[in-house]
């Protein structure tokens, strides 16, 4: 790994922007984040900025029950952000449905199985500390270039199942 | 020292890129940090701007369906190249590059390149928001220009002559000051701070222009827009603050002005909301227009 590379490493683990994405969720996920931005957490001294557009976003934080309308919405956005990217989940809701599984409008299966997570931070929702924990994991991974998509491009991880939930037919 | 290199060197080292870029990240950090502290929080770590570019630079570049790929790739270079060239212009103590009669038309000129690669960019990038913004810009920059080009323009009057050199070689007198108050009034929104930020609104337009730039080309766009804050501080210093003799003295003085001017922006920009758009237009027209008004009469008086 040349010199250029190595700062560039660096730089993904010292500059991670993030996008939401609310899949259907109660909007208490999305509540615990806004404090990361306040005196409080101040997100901003590990670099962190939220940014709109998934155009700009290298970690996208996933909250919230899956439902049959949101899937496509997620599959949509996630290839808009450029690699290498990271996913984070947020709450319990997108690792198992929470107490919205079985639902007939809900996807009763883990996120895992639309786009490749790669950290999971639980909760009900999850505390602004656990958040930023999350993020900040994330990031150590997209500088270590040991994200699932980053490692699926490499082609050092193992052929991903193609997803089947909530596929018609 | 042929002219030919002379250009290179202020275009590529000194006052240009290898020298604008790492002094326009030290000011873009220094606001950031500014804004946080006023808001009681412990803001980004010094390297923080040169991080951020870094790693846009290792991002891969989306190109929306149905762009011209030509002109979404080039308007980034574009930017860059001008801020770059009009820097190169300005007369800083060791600046290369021989003074030019009409060097002042041209760095106005050079500098309005920027703000059309951003509203071009707008338009291009085929997105509404996007395109918001580009309209945004286009007429914000109708109503900032106004000050803007006044406030230099009276200096030239004052000089008798479109040279950089010569408009620093005007005695100190009452046109200085009506003229750097002119300047100021327009400084915030060139340089899209709070209350005239209508252009990169991101709670209301997401983001700015270059919204669906990724990768090296919104690198490109950030380091343009380091570029051109190092440009705006370091113009005010060198039309405004009286020279001493000493080169060296005054670069000191013109980087202390600069950080200065930077901090007083910055906090206006933490203590206002923003404006809707009509109402920044007002502001220009009015509020700009009669300290323009007062700014050439003074220059006709004297």
């Amino acid at each position: 790994m040349n010199l250029i590379e190595r700062v560039i490493a660096i730089s993904r683990r010292r500059s991670p922007w993030i996008c939401r994405l609310n899949a259907g969720s109660c909007n208490g996920c999305d509540i615990e984040i806004t404090p990361l931005l306040s005196p409080r957490y101040d997100a901003e001294q590990l670099g962190i900025e939220l940014h709109g557009t998934p155009k700009h976003a290298d970690i996208v934080l996933i909250s919230g029950t899956l439902t049959l309308r949101s899937r496509e919405a997620i599959l949509d956005i996630y290839a808009q952000v450029p690699n290498p990217k990271a996913v984070v989940a947020l709450g319990s809701c997108p690792s198992s449905g929470n107490v919205f599984a079985g639902s007939p409008l809900v996807l009763s299966c883990s996120l895992d199985t639309v786009v490749p997570v790669d950290v999971w931070v639980p909760g009900c929702p999850p505390r602004p500390q656990a958040i930023l924990d999350g993020i900040a994991r994330a990031a150590k991974l997209l500088e270590d270039g040991a994200t699932k998509s980053q490692l699926a491009k490499s082609r050092l991880a193992r052929s991903q199942p193609e997803s089947r939930c909530g596929r018609l037919s | 020292m042929n002219a030919v290199w002379s250009y290179l060197v202020a275009i590529a080292v000194w006052p240009g890129l290898l020298f604008a870029a790492p002094l326009g990240w030290l000011e873009l950090w220094f606001m950031r940090k500014l804004v946080a502290r006023l808001q009681g929080r412990q803001g980004p770590p010094f390297f923080q701007p040169f991080f951020d570019v870094m790693k846009l630079l290792g991002k891969e570049t989306v190109i929306p369906r149905g762009v011209s790929r030509g002109i979404f790739l080039a308007l980034p270079l574009v930017s860059v190249a001008a801020v770059t060239a009009a820097l190169a212009i300005v007369p800083l103590p060791g600046n290369p590059v021989p003074s030019l009669p009409g060097d002042v038309v041209l760095l106005l000129y050079l500098m309005e390149v920027p703000v059309l690669c951003e509203v071009l960019a707008g338009y291009v990038s085929r997105s509404i928001y996007g395109q918001v913004a580009a309209m945004r810009e286009a007429i914000l920059s109708l109503a900032y220009n106004l000050p803007f080009l006044v406030a230099i323009i009276a200096m030239a009057q004052m000089a008798g002559s479109f040279q950089m050199r010569a408009l620093q070689e005007v005695p100190y007198g009452l046109v200085h000051l009506l003229a750097a108050v002119t300047f100021l009034l327009a400084l915030p929104a060139r340089m899209k701070l709070n209350p005239f930020s209508i252009a990169n609104a991101e709670h209301e337009i997401i983001a700015d222009s270059h919204i669906e730039y990724s990768g090296p080309p919104l690198a490109l766009f950030k380091l343009s827009h380091a570029i051109e804050v190092v440009l705006l501080t370091e113009l005010f210093a060198v039309v405004f603050i009286p020279a001493t003799p000493w080169p060296l003295v005054n670069l000191v003085v013109y980087l202390v002005a600069g950080i200065l001017v930077l901090g007083g922006v910055t906090l206006l920009a933490t203590t206002t909301a923003r404006l809707r758009l009509t109402q920044a237009f007002r502001f220009y027209w009015v509020w700009g227009g009669l300290a323009s008004a007062i700014t050439m009469a003074a220059t006709l008086v004297r």
